[in-house]
């Protein structure tokens, strides 16, 4: 649909660059068109392209109903509403911020300290990531990125900023492990078009891999970044989302354990998805290079966190008891729902990486592809939007530089949504595999000669005739939330 | 020490090494002299009283009596709690519905219900601040200009240029005729910046004026808009201070001109920018909206709101605040006579001391003509004055210079930020600086005349009495104030 006023714009007013013509953002407008709703509107789409943590904000609640102090609108906090509505100082409350570096060293098991007046506030992670890119590279400097990717960095990193980004891809066969040699190919791609080279960004935890960085790994990037003094910008705002070993290795902990230039190190974090909060905005930037801080806070003005939010989160936050029991439960219902969505997905022969993180699992369709091509995974996703009725988000909106992989999310919905959600996979799966010259239901070759589809047991086919003919599982309930409305 | 910084240069981006954040103007020294040395009424009675900080403190009872009343406006209370899932996840960049509806409704009120907003048309942005940004990244490239008329806020310099990378043409106004924005010197602006071949992409007006306290009339919002209609540029109305309008002449919006001219206008050129943190004193809040009748505009800024959203949290209180009508009618009823007064009693008193202020009917503030106590008609005077001001008389205050102004002498000071007492200290100071001014004038020179309207009194005793309540003859208030506070 074409926008009336395009003229007298400016080129972002009117160009494509916002990213929002991706794919990842067409399945959330299928589902926003069609939503799924347990009673009202089964047949809709279920949301599974939309990294949210809805697992355990249940624990907010009760934390809420006994400490009325912490927000600003009660009879116990009302007294501090007007100097709370009126502090728009941009180095946000201190007690905020003393919360956050708390709350930083826990998630990281006391393995790295975090110093409260390097902390800068700022619009979400969203917001935080393009303020690092405005303070460290000029217009038509790249940035090194490896994917697949979170797809929203176009926008975040590229959009605004002009910076251009240089996708470092990384491959199945090592499970998507960044390597030395990719990164001195791309830096030396970037060097031969005539890109100056301001840094690297990674997200680690992985979006959408849901896997952590390895020691080694880690530690040859950062001899990388140093060799080429480059600035290294760590996304960890899935820090707390890692439901098991192994522990997350953070940038921090890294840099304690090695020669580096610490101006050149970042660190993006955010509430969004460990505490399950996106519609507070709270986003920081975390810098090692004093000037950087600086900057970044002047810039912060832009998009700062509201001060009745912060408020509120100082107090939760320094609540080390309830810290302490958020991110244990938190934790262990991340290991359930995952678990229990990747067992089923087993059950019918559906490979995803192995990970230890993340609100999503990475899917592998590649033997479910028509061809061994994008098309044929956008043939593909178009199925699973229309037919099967799930978003889930192509690996190409990652930048994935092989066809066949999906990213599909879990920790927003419960364990009921989940069971149609797998009957739905199953029944395409089922459906796809009538369409195969059968070999003894044994294997399915994909071009790539990997062993995908197989149906190991006859107790696979008694559990999946079970659940067929009985949508109420005998398994416990789940404690999570309903669908949402 | 040059190697580490030449070297942090080549490391960052330009725009982290330059100037443009603006915040090495003498706008901000004034900040950190109070920072430093804040006043507080017992515990720092010798400290700097702020008055450069435009905010609007004096209706707080108003807005904490609701609150109090109204437990469901949160999601942190045990009444509003049930509503903490749905709004802690919600991170939708239209914003709440309830929210753009009650923001629209709230325009339209303070625009007396003459005209009409489309909650659709509601963007959010992070304050004004991102507002402003957000819409020159909309509207202009890299190196063109936005006319903006002074004396100007001198955040605009930062907020729509730092990393817009566009430029500011000043369209200059001066005194001769209260500072009102010709077509002659808008005309005059734009042939200027032809000639040195910038493109002009919009026009910034500032509407109540900030530093001046006072409404764009009639004439001036058609010319203006005829004006960039004509040259077939941008009209951007920042109206941040419409509720802050205190007495006559009333608040006309560009909302209004739009109206009446609907059938011949290009509507694609016309946005509104507007904000909580003046009208209802809520600047920690961050509630910035970008309301454009360009459609292509509002999706653009919607997508570019991402980066600096209001916080579901707070859009959930001002929904429900701003829907109880009864509250909003009371509330802007009772903030303008209580600016009034304040306005009345600064600006009011000191100009029986021989102290003018341009006339002003709107704003947190007063645009004080101090030009006869500069010692020549010059901005290094106009400095030195307003060291004096900063360091003896200990009150911080606004060089005109820092708005961009064309001519020395002119200082914005602002009233709404603190309560009775303070102010009455404040005065005092000012009174006693301006005594003795005069005394060191009339010592010095004898050229100046004061103007047959003046009635100082020289005894001390007897001023202290004309500034004060009459119940308190200290200016020592045994009452601890609850507004002004030394910041930690």
């Amino acid at each position: 649909m074409e926008l009336k006023g395009s003229s007298n714009l400016s080129k972002l007013a009117t160009s494509d660059d916002h990213g929002e013509n991706s794919l990842y953002f067409k399945g959330w407008k299928a589902y926003d068109n069609n939503p799924f709703h347990p009673t009202r509107n089964r047949e809709g789409v279920i949301q599974m392209g939309l990294a949210e943590n809805l697992l355990s904000v249940d624990l907010f609640e009760d934390w809420i109903k006994k400490n009325p102090r912490a927000s600003i609108c009660t009879p116990e906090g009302v007294h501090a509403f007007k100097d709370i509505a009126c502090f728009q100082d941009y180095h946000g409350l201190p007690q905020f911020r003393n919360a956050l570096a708390k709350l930083m060293e826990k998630v990281r098991g006391g393995r790295a300290s975090f110093d409260p007046e390097r902390i800068v506030i700022a619009g979400g992670a969203t917001g935080a990531s393009e303020m690092l890119m405005f303070c460290l590279a000029n217009r038509g400097d790249g940035f090194l990125v490896p994917s697949p990717c979170y797809p929203a960095f176009d926008r975040d990193l590229r959009w605004r900023t002009r910076v251009q980004l240089l996708y470092v891809d990384c491959e199945s066969r090592n499970n998507f492990r960044l390597t030395k040699q990719s990164l001195e190919d791309a830096y030396e791609n970037a060097r031969k078009a005539n890109i100056e080279v301001k840094g690297l960004i990674i997200a680690n935890p992985s979006n959408p891999l849901g896997t952590t960085m390895d020691k080694a790994t880690f530690k040859m990037l950062v001899n990388f970044i140093n060799d080429k003094k480059i600035h290294l910008v760590c996304d960890e705002i899935y820090s707390a989302t890692v439901f098991r070993g192994p522990k997350l290795v953070s940038v921090s902990e890294i840099i304690e354990e090695m020669e580096c230039d610490r101006d050149l190190i970042h660190i993006v974090y955010s509430l969004s998805k460990d505490m399950g909060i996106p519609g507070f905005r709270v986003g920081i930037v975390y810098s090692y290079n004093d000037k950087v801080v600086s900057c970044a806070r002047k810039m912060s003005s832009f998009g700062l966190i509201s001060s009745q939010t912060q408020y509120f989160l100082a107090f939760i936050l320094s609540d080390e008891e309830f810290v302490e029991k958020y991110l244990t439960e938190s934790a262990i219902r991340l290991a359930n729902q995952h678990d229990f969505f990747t067992r089923g997905l087993e059950e019918m022969g559906i490979k995803c990486l192995e990970s230890n993180a993340g609100l999503y699992v990475w899917m592998d369709l590649r033997p479910l592809l028509k061809e061994a091509t994008f098309e044929g995974e956008m043939d593909l996703w178009r199925v699973i939007i229309s037919d099967v009725k799930l978003n889930v988000s192509p690996g190409s909106s990652f930048h994935c530089h092989e066809p066949g992989w999906f990213r599909v999310c879990f920790a927003n919905m419960d364990i009921k949504t989940m069971r149609i959600a797998l009957a739905r996979i199953r029944k395409f799966v089922v459906r796809e595999n009538d369409q195969v010259p059968q070999q003894g239901m044994k294997q399915k070759k994909s071009s790539k000669g990997h062993l995908t589809l197989s149906f190991p047991s006859q107790m696979y086919d008694e559990a999946w005739v079970v659940s067929l003919q009985s949508p109420h599982s005998p398994l416990p309930q789940s404690p999570l939330l309903s669908a949402r409305t | 020490m040059e190697n580490m910084l030449k070297n942090q240069e080549q490391l960052l981006s330009k725009i982290a090494t330059n100037e443009g954040h603006g915040e090495n103007s003498a706008f901000f020294d004034g900040w950190k002299a109070y920072d430093m040395n804040p006043y507080h009424p017992t515990k720092n009675l010798n400290g700097v009283i702020q008055m450069g900080l435009a905010e609007n403190q004096l209706s707080f009872d108003l807005i904490q009596e609701w609150v109090k009343n109204n437990p469901r406006a949160s999601i942190c209370t045990a009444e509003g709690t049930d509503e903490l899932k749905d709004i802690a996840i919600f991170q939708d960049y239209h914003g709440l519905p309830k929210f753009r509806n009650a923001v629209a409704r709230f325009m339209e009120k303070v625009r007396g219900n003459r005209v009409q907003f489309d909650p659709d048309r509601i963007v959010m942005s992070g304050g004004a601040t991102g507002a402003q940004e957000t819409l020159a990244f909309c509207l202009a490239d890299p190196g063109d200009a936005f006319l903006v008329p002074t004396p100007y806020y001198p955040g605009n310099d930062r907020d729509l240029t730092w990393r817009t990378r566009i430029q500011l043409v000043p369209v200059v106004c001066d005194s001769s005729n209260n500072f009102k924005i010709t077509r002659i010197a808008l005309e005059t602006a734009y042939q200027t910046a032809q000639e040195s071949n910038i493109k002009i992409k919009g026009l910034l007006l500032n509407n109540p004026s900030n530093p001046l306290g006072t409404v764009l009339d009639r004439e001036t919002l058609t010319d203006s808009l005829s004006f960039t209609q004509e040259k077939k540029i941008h009209l951007i109305c920042d109206e941040i201070y419409s509720a802050t309008v205190f007495s006559q002449p009333g608040f006309i919006s560009i909302a209004d001109i739009v109206k009446e001219n609907i059938a011949s206008c290009n509507l694609d050129l016309i946005h509104i920018v507007y904000s909580l943190s003046k009208d209802l004193g809520f600047p920690g809040f961050r509630v910035g909206i970008i309301y454009s009748y360009n459609d292509m505009v509002t999706d653009c800024a919607r997508k570019m709101s991402s980066f600096g959203l209001v916080s579901t949290q707070t859009q959930h209180l001002i929904a429900s605040m701003l829907s109880d009508y009864a509250f909003v009618d009371k509330f802007l009823k009772e903030s303008s006579k209580r600016l009034a007064t304040r306005h009345g009693l600064l600006c009011g008193k000191l100009a029986k001391v021989g102290i003018r202020s341009l006339k002003g009917n709107s704003g947190l503030f007063c645009w004080m003509d101090l030009r006869r106590l500069l010692k020549e008609n010059t901005f290094e005077a106009e400095m030195e004055l307003w060291r004096v001001i900063i360091n003896e008389v200990k009150i911080n205050v606004s060089p005109g210079a820092s708005f961009h102004c064309s001519e020395p002498g002119w200082f914005r000071v602002c009233f709404a930020n603190m309560d009775d007492e303070t102010m009455m200290v404040a005065m005092n100071r000012i009174l006693k600086f301006v005594i003795q001014s005069k005394e060191i004038e009339a010592n010095n020179s004898r050229k100046q005349c004061w103007g047959s309207k003046l009635e100082i009194s020289l005894s001390f005793r007897r001023s202290d009495e004309f500034f004060m309540a009459p119940h308190k003859m200290s200016p020592h208030s045994p009452m601890s104030s609850p507004l002004v506070r030394a910041r930690t």
